[in-house]
């Protein structure tokens, strides 16, 4: 059945909507897929018996006639969010047994839809990470090894249990989130397609919040055209949510035409970076000319306030990441450290139940909020911020999209930068700024590096335009023609 | 009238400025569709969002929003358009979300002007200095358990409103003037219930002290005050305190005290309960508060009259006593109540009857106007049984008593009583004849000029009448037959 794993959504849903395959099917090889590819820790619940359970449900849902647009797809959810009665950690060990009597707008709207759960995706602690390393339930592994070269790589972070099982065909797809990067990075460093939408697209109702501001759910895909469905049955305007935009949903799939000529794509002279690999800048020249080649018009843009981006981002994010975690304190869910009285239980529990990386933030985020600080690092950050989301809309003045890479580098063995949060943070560089500003990005998987490693390239659009993004992701697509797939030697011999 | 406080080495002035927490008066709490009943089940009213589940989000209450908008325009203050709510950092069990949601920088209202009566009689402005919604906290019940707390969520999450006034209060008998304006204006607004008892309304009162003219004293902050009159004595106490101290050449500690009601004394709060840096900064999952002019414009139009304009009416229009004017108007309940009784009938009768009477019925059984055992159109009745000569006003007293004990109408009680008056000429002059035939003396004494015999006369008929006489007529047969 393992040609099953390496159907694409729109592929298993002709051949469901013909009869010609179940859910059961589809799901029974996912879940089989799942069990092989333990080695990767990408799940912290691998829920194969509800994935079954579903994955009938929907059979005779299909008999009955009605069938939703994710009818049995069988799908990986990142642990940030919420589903009910089932075990939701957020990669910490604070939420401890947490299992919320709720479940999140988004992963509601894809059961709605009739998508199937196959498990809780590993990630990065409270999403705070760029390698996966920072889980407390241990690092996933990238399904991808460089050639002739059997060091474990990192899949990306935060979202990396996500993109690793999507790469490795034990999911159809997977929901993921953003804050910095946290869906792009991933599907860049595992050759698959993330995009995060605009703010405010997708609820942010029941996702363990890391910084509100900036998170911002999304799919992880093996293609363009499975990442528009994903989008298009994650979205909604949700009431719940203050930031959600009630903006219409428009159908992401049908933008996807290939016709790009006379769009006006941008390219921003602040993405080259200083000591930045050769092929990464080879990349995106290629890019450039595949979209020439589809009739586009290149145009060189200015983004003068990139580099002030990651600085920026990394106040605003811990600030609101050390408020929105102080309701981990052990009172009412999750992990309790007793102590003898309410400030040692407080401190007990936290110094526990935290991870090194969620301290450090926490930490940062509590200094930069301080009095004395706020006005230098906090309210600066916000006119930085402020001042990023205006030069793209200038940008977007004369530009229909932006071309970049996605990542300064392919994925790397673990442990390279653990030590080192500056460079970890460097991979962001070329994600945050479309969070500071809540704008679209996707990263489409666009070659191979030298070492056989895949490499991706990100386009962004204006906001709540992401059938504009979608329509150049295609193309990108298209061009690179994007074939290569890890070695399964995860696999266990059967 | 001079506010000033004699102390050892001469006189200081008082400053006093008071936060209120005022509960809005709505379904819901402020960001969560929670209930907000008092006394229900501890933790019977609690949402995920007030309880903190991680990924709950809060949506604003629009009723509290608007409640809010009410009662600034009811002080009389500048409404903003826009206005942010923030994050107010810190840990402690009866607030689960290590924050509360509260208006920092940008309130929901601006500054505004409260004018209070004073016992003397005049009046004084008390400037506000903004209100700003917030979210209320829990409550931490700690006699369930020798060691341990209990945490009750129920008041987790409600909307509160704070008026933060200006330091322009001078006394202890400013302060419970201007709470009991304040409160009485949000009552007439509907905006919040003001029961100090059930914890709807309570205040946190910063006091110093400072010789006249000078520049203001640094000062203490009492906490969470529940009752004017626990105000009054931490104000009494703070002015001996601080002047005493600074009279001793010391100074005093800008900080955070606690009011002990067993005492009528302040003392500092543990380090523990005073938390310093709350790190606010703008909540960002709510956007700011934006509404139109219109908005505020429709709540304007649906504003009640308020006490000062009702005064004013009641001293220019029903020719009230400014005395008689502040009592009716002091609260919504005895404004209704009275106005209700004036309707068709004489203002002024009216007014003695509910703030004479009536009150002293209310205050003997301690109870208030809204649960008076009599209504106001049982009170108009008994009036108008006066007017038509029905009873005398001594005989209403008597019948009001009886209405207040037993609830009954006026006429009902006449009747069964048989106090209807006497105004049958001919019964009163047989009984004027009688009394005139056997005091002959009297009459002599009378005719001789002793004018004040004439009371003793009236009494006697009035006597044996039981009081139904009409005393009019009895004083004109009286004065007829005893001409000489």
């Amino acid at each position: 059945m393992s040609e099953l794993t390496n159907l694409t959504i729109s592929q298993a849903r002709d051949l469901l909507a013909k009869g010609e395959l179940s859910s059961r099917q589809l799901t029974e090889s996912h879940v089989e897929a799942m069990a092989q590819a333990t080695q990767l820790n990408a799940f912290v619940s691998p829920l194969p018996d509800v994935a079954l359970e579903m994955a009938e449900a929907s059979d005779s849902r299909r008999a009955g006639g009605s069938a939703g647009p994710l009818e049995g797809i069988p799908l990986a959810i990142k642990d940030l969010f919420c589903t009910k009665g089932t075990l939701t950690t957020a990669g910490s060990h604070i939420l401890n047994g947490f299992k919320p009597p709720y479940e999140s707008t988004v992963s509601d709207n894809l059961w709605q839809a009739g998508a199937v759960m196959l498990g809780k995706t590993n990630m990065d602690e409270f999403a705070m990470g760029s390698s996966n390393e920072t889980s407390y339930f241990g690092p996933v592994q990238n399904p991808w090894r460089g050639r002739g070269d059997n060091r474990a790589l990192v899949p990306g972070g935060s979202s990396g249990g996500s993109a690793a099982a999507v790469a490795g065909r034990f999911a159809m797809a997977a929901t993921a989130t953003d804050t910095g990067g946290s869906i792009r990075q991933p599907a860049a460093f595992t050759g698959t397609v993330g995009s995060k939408p605009t703010y405010g697209r997708c609820s942010r109702w029941g996702v363990v919040a890391f910084a509100s501001s900036l998170d911002q759910a999304g799919p992880i895909t093996r293609d363009v055209r499975d990442n528009a469905i994903m989008l298009g049955a994650m979205a909604s305007y949700d009431p719940k949510d203050s930031t959600s935009a009630n903006v219409p949903l428009p159908d992401f799939e049908a933008a996807l035409t290939g016709d790009i000529r006379g769009l006006k794509i941008g390219v921003p002279k602040e993405y080259v970076l200083d000591g930045m690999p050769g092929e990464i800048e080879t990349l995106w020249q290629q890019g450039i000319a595949w979209l020439r080649q589809a009739g586009a018009e290149i145009i060189d843009i200015s983004l003068p306030h990139t580099k002030y981006a990651l600085p920026a981002y990394y106040i605003v994010a811990p600030a609101e990441a050390s408020s929105n975690l102080a309701r981990y304190d052990g009172v009412r869910f999750g992990l309790r450290v007793p102590g003898g009285d309410l400030r040692e239980m407080y401190e007990n529990t936290r110094a526990t139940g935290f991870g090194a990386e969620v301290r450090r933030r926490v930490l940062i985020g509590t200094y930069v909020l301080s009095a004395g600080y706020y006005d230098a690092y906090y309210l600066k950050a916000q006119k930085i911020r402020r001042l990023i989301a205006r030069d793209f809309t200038e940008a977007y003045e004369t530009v229909d999209a932006i071309l970049t890479p996605s990542a300064p580098s392919a994925a790397f063995p673990f442990g390279d930068k653990a030590d080192d949060p500056i460079a970890m943070y460097l991979n962001d560089i070329f994600t945050v700024p479309a969070n500071l500003a809540g704008l679209p990005g996707i990263s489409v998987p666009a070659g191979l590096s030298a070492e056989g490693l895949p490499l991706g390239l990100q386009i962004l659009a204006p906001a709540f335009d992401e059938e504009t993004m979608f329509r150049v992701a295609g193309v990108v697509e298209q061009a690179a023609n994007f074939t290569a797939q890890p070695e399964q030697w995860w696999k266990v011999p059967a | 009238m001079s506010n000033l406080v004699e102390g050892a080495t001469g006189p200081w002035e008082v400053v006093v400025g008071l936060e209120i927490h005022a509960q809005v008066t709505a379904q819901s709490k402020l960001f969560s569709g929670a209930a907000t009943e008092f006394g229900a089940e501890p933790n019977s009213q609690v949402s995920l969002v007030d309880a903190g589940m991680p990924g709950m989000l809060p949506v604003i209450n629009e009723r509290a929003v608007e409640q809010s908008v009410r009662s600034g325009l009811g002080l009389n203050a500048k409404i903003n358009n826009y206005s942010v709510f923030d994050r107010k950092n810190y840990f402690y069990a009866d607030l689960p979300q290590g924050y509360q949601i509260s208006q920092y920088l940008q309130p929901i209202v601006g500054e505004g002007i409260v004018s209070v009566d004073l016992e003397d009689g005049g009046s004084t402005d008390i400037g506000i200095e903004r209100l700003h919604l917030e979210q209320d906290a829990g409550k931490l019940i700690h006699d369930q358990h020798p060691r341990k707390s209990h945490v009750d969520l129920n008041r987790s999450g409600l909307a509160l409103m704070e008026i933060v006034s200006k330091p322009d209060i001078r006394s202890a008998a400013e302060a419970g003037a201007y709470v009991r304006k304040v409160r009485a204006i949000l009552r007439y607004l509907g905006t919040c219930d003001g029961n100090m008892e059930q914890g709807s309304m309570r205040a946190d009162v910063n006091i110093s002290v400072r010789r006249p003219g000078e520049d203001l004293g640094t000062r203490a902050e009492v906490k969470n005050v529940n009752s004017i009159r626990f105000m009054q004595q931490a104000i009494h106490f703070e002015t001996t305190r601080q002047i005493d101290i600074l009279e001793a050449g010391g100074s005093i500690i800008q900080e955070t005290r606690k009011f002990d009601a067993q005492t009528g004394t302040t003392r500092p709060m543990r380090d523990k309960e005073e938390a310093n840096d709350y790190r606010y900064f703008p909540d960002p999952d709510l956007l700011p508060l934006e509404f139109s002019d219109d908005f505020v414009e429709n709540i304007r139009l649906t504003l009640p009259e308020l006490p000062d304009a009702k005064k004013r009416r009641y001293m220019d229009d029903l020719g009230l006593s400014d005395h008689d004017a502040a009592v009716l108007v002091s609260d919504r309940d005895i404004a209704l109540f009275y106005e209700a009784v004036a309707d068709g009938r004489d203002a002024k009768i009216a007014a003695n009857w509910v703030q004479g009477e009536l009150f002293a019925q209310l205050a003997r059984a301690e109870r208030e106007v809204a649960d008076s055992p009599i209504t106001a159109a049982q009170l108009g009745g008994l009036i108008d049984l006066i007017s038509d000569n029905t009873i005398s006003g001594k005989i209403a007293k008597d019948v009001l008593e009886i209405m207040f004990e037993t609830g009954r109408d006026a006429a009902v009680i006449v009747v069964d009583k048989g106090l209807k008056q006497v105004t049958d000429t001919g019964a009163i002059e047989a009984e004027v004849d009688s009394v005139i035939a056997a005091n002959p003396d009297k009459v002599a004494e009378f005719q001789g000029g002793k004018d004040k015999i004439l009371g003793w006369f009236v009494g006697q008929i009035m006597q044996a009448t039981k009081g139904k006489a009409n005393p009019q007529l009895v004083n004109q047969l009286l004065r007829d037959k005893l001409k000489p």
